[in-house]
């Protein structure tokens, strides 16, 4: 598939992932789907994409983690004439000893990572099954692979999602259509502006895109971005606890 | 202080005590006609990402740095030149509009027409007068990605001077890279380079991809007098075998360095200082041949010196650096007192030949020779809100 007027939907088209992502398939001649929030900052990123050689960008402002999933992605697609690929890429990081005394962030961060996003999931889920084709795609990440007392409330509603992308694309794979867990490792973005980050288990956004377009055309339903990845969450899922309850990470 | 993809050499993008703004998270397009060449982009796009855009399209920026990994802001805001200076000037010449964030006028579109004395503040003027946001280049027509490249050797400064005059008229882009060990007769002797552009319609785009990194930095004895000489010596002999025309790509004609990551290390802990300098048309040739005889006498020994002619074309900042004339740019492995005084004695000679340093390039120049390099540094709409260790260094 080389891409050309490839219907894509991307929700979170503001993210740093997201946008690098769309680069690769505007360079390909792809026609896009920005949703987000900031009008002004989707439409800058339409213009980017047009000029990188897009077919088409369509900037769609709507606050996905409180929109209602099904009928909107309805309209998206029907304006797009049916989707080769959702990506999945909006969510929050959230600050863990602030999720551990505030419920109401614990609620957001919830409704952000999880609730509304397993909705925008059964929604494009039901749209490939129907259609028989397409991908869904959804950024997920290493922290929900274990729960490690840095960051176990991301990690629960990330697992919790992948959880969720497994059983779409088991559900899926009969019918020809996928989905695909892209599960992060640390990337250099606004969203981990608050890191120190040094050392080689950091990426940028570039690689994590490059991943992510490859997921879009085979493969899954787990990818890690980038892929040494795979072997260190395999060693860290297997950690005897005796061992794992002493490392503080 | 707004600063890019950080290839100043000295401290025009520090700012001690203050705050920086990295600019590279404003990396989009914003609009590219193919038709015209007109390119609108925000100013952290580099050099590298443009030329992914617009090469296979048949367009190419107007002059082009040593090195791609620099932003389209950082090059309005050192007015940079390159190898075609002669035909195409420096590139504020082909600016045809930016934006500009300043802290007491807000959110400007300056042109040279709307704002003749902020644009010319702008261009050179080392981000010191607003927060560039993007900028709208007139790119240049390319046939093909490669170039037609003539290596000449030469033998002395005279050849030097009668190649580039000869050079000028006929080929796009010169430069000479210059011996700085040799002396005597043999003075200034180097590989001349010139070239044109092949219209073959072959229009490969480079990879930034490379496994060629230098991992980590020298011992700082590495690059002394002698494997410096030595290095001169082979590169001599290996570019005279090489003499005649080959077919480059534009990255290994534009940008051969860019092919090695991190190549300041091979200078170890203490790094190096470059010195360039700018010597007005009529002095050139006393003063550059009085520059290498101060280089050789003091066994300081620099790897890459190149040395080019400069047309007549007006860069159009106040702060510009290129002008009618030659420059000559040196690189000097970073040896404290020694190293400063030899700089001294270069100052002396490119002042009393009127000419000028390269602010993107400088660590070390007086207040002094900053004043008479760019005699009109105090019309300098300035913002404020903005200042660099650089300013503070040579203007306030």
């Amino acid at each position: 598939m080389n891409g050309q007027g490839e219907r894509i939907v991307i929700l979170g088209a503001a993210s740093a992932i997201a946008e690098a992502t769309a680069r690769l398939w505007a360079a390909r001649g792809a026609r896009l789907v920005l949703v987000g929030r900031d009008a002004t900052r989707l439409e800058a990123i339409a213009a980017d994409l047009m000029t990188r050689g897009a077919a088409q960008v369509i900037a769609w402002r709507l606050d996905c983690a409180t929109a209602d999933a099904r009928p909107q992605l309805d309209q998206i697609v029907e304006k797009l004439g049916g989707l080769d690929i959702l990506l999945l890429a909006y969510g929050l990081l959230g600050d863990q000893a602030e999720l551990e005394r505030e419920p109401s962030a614990v609620t957001k961060l919830i409704q952000t990572n999880f609730t509304s996003a397993v909705a925008w999931c059964l929604a494009a889920a039901a749209i490939l099954e129907k259609q028989r084709a397409g991908a869904l795609l959804v950024i997920g990440s290493v922290a929900g692979d274990r729960g490690r007392r840095s960051n176990f409330i991301y990690g629960a509603t990330k697992g919790g999602l992948a959880r969720l992308v497994e059983g779409i694309a088991h559900k899926l794979a009969p019918l020809g259509a996928r989905a695909v867990v892209i599960k992060a490792g640390f990337v250099d973005t606004p969203m981990t502006a608050g890191f120190t980050k040094k050392g080689l288990l950091w990426a940028g956004p570039e690689k994590v895109a490059a991943t992510i377009v490859a997921a879009g055309e085979k493969g899954g339903p787990v990818v890690y971005a980038p892929w040494f990845w795979r072997p260190i969450m395999l060693i860290i899922r297997h950690l005897p606890t005796i061992i794992f309850n002493k490392l503080n990470i | 202080m707004a600063i890019g993809l950080r290839r100043s050499y000295g401290d025009s993008c520090l700012n001690s005590g203050g705050a920086l703004i990295d600019m590279r998270g404003l990396d989009r397009f914003i609009a590219f006609d193919a038709e015209s060449g007109i390119l609108r982009a925000e100013a952290g796009v580099s050099f590298s990402e443009i030329l992914r855009l617009v090469a296979p399209k048949g367009w190419f920026p107007p002059t082009t740095p040593g090195t791609r990994f620099v932003t389209l802001g950082g090059a309005l805001a050192n007015d940079v030149h390159g190898k075609n200076h002669h035909g195409a000037g420096s590139i504020g010449r082909h600016v045809r509009a930016f934006g500009l964030l300043r802290s007491d006028r807000g959110r400007l579109t300056v042109t040279p027409q709307n704002d003749p004395a902020l644009f010319a503040s702008t261009v050179g003027g080392l981000g010191l007068t607003g927060v560039i946001e993007w900028v709208e280049l007139q790119l240049v027509k390319i046939g093909g990605a490669y170039l037609d490249v003539e290596t000449v050797p030469y033998d002395s400064l005279d050849a030097f001077w009668s190649l580039a005059e000869e050079s000028v008229q006929r080929f796009e882009h010169t430069v000479a890279w210059i011996d700085c060990t040799s002396r005597g007769a043999k003075r200034g002797r180097g590989i001349f380079s010139r070239a044109n552009w092949i219209a073959d319609g072959v229009y490969d785009i480079h990879d930034d991809r490379t496994w060629k990194r230098i991992p980590l930095e020298a011992p700082g004895f590495a690059l002394n007098r002698l494997t410096v000489g030595a290095f001169n010596n082979v590169y001599h002999r290996l570019n005279s075998a090489k003499a005649g025309t080959s077919r480059q790509h534009y990255a290994a004609f534009f940008y051969p360095l860019d092919a090695m990551l991190d190549w300041n290390r091979l200078y170890g802990r203490r790094g190096m200082l470059q010195y360039q300098c700018v010597i007005p048309r009529g002095n050139e040739r006393d003063a550059i041949g009085a520059l290498l005889d101060v280089i050789t006498a003091s066994g300081q020994a620099s790897f890459l010196a190149v040395l080019k002619t400069f047309g007549d074309l007006p860069s159009p900042g106040l702060l510009s650096f290129s002008r009618a004339g030659a420059t000559l740019a040196l690189d000097f492995p970073y040896r404290g007192e020694v190293t400063l005084n030899l700089m001294a004695q270069l100052d002396a000679i490119v002042s009393e030949a009127g000419g000028a340093l390269y602010p993107a390039k400088d660590g070390r120049m007086t207040r002094e020779l900053f004043r008479r390099s760019f005699p009109r540094w105090e019309q300098v709409v300035r913002d404020a809100a903005l200042s660099s260790d650089f300013w503070r260094r040579v203007a306030e």
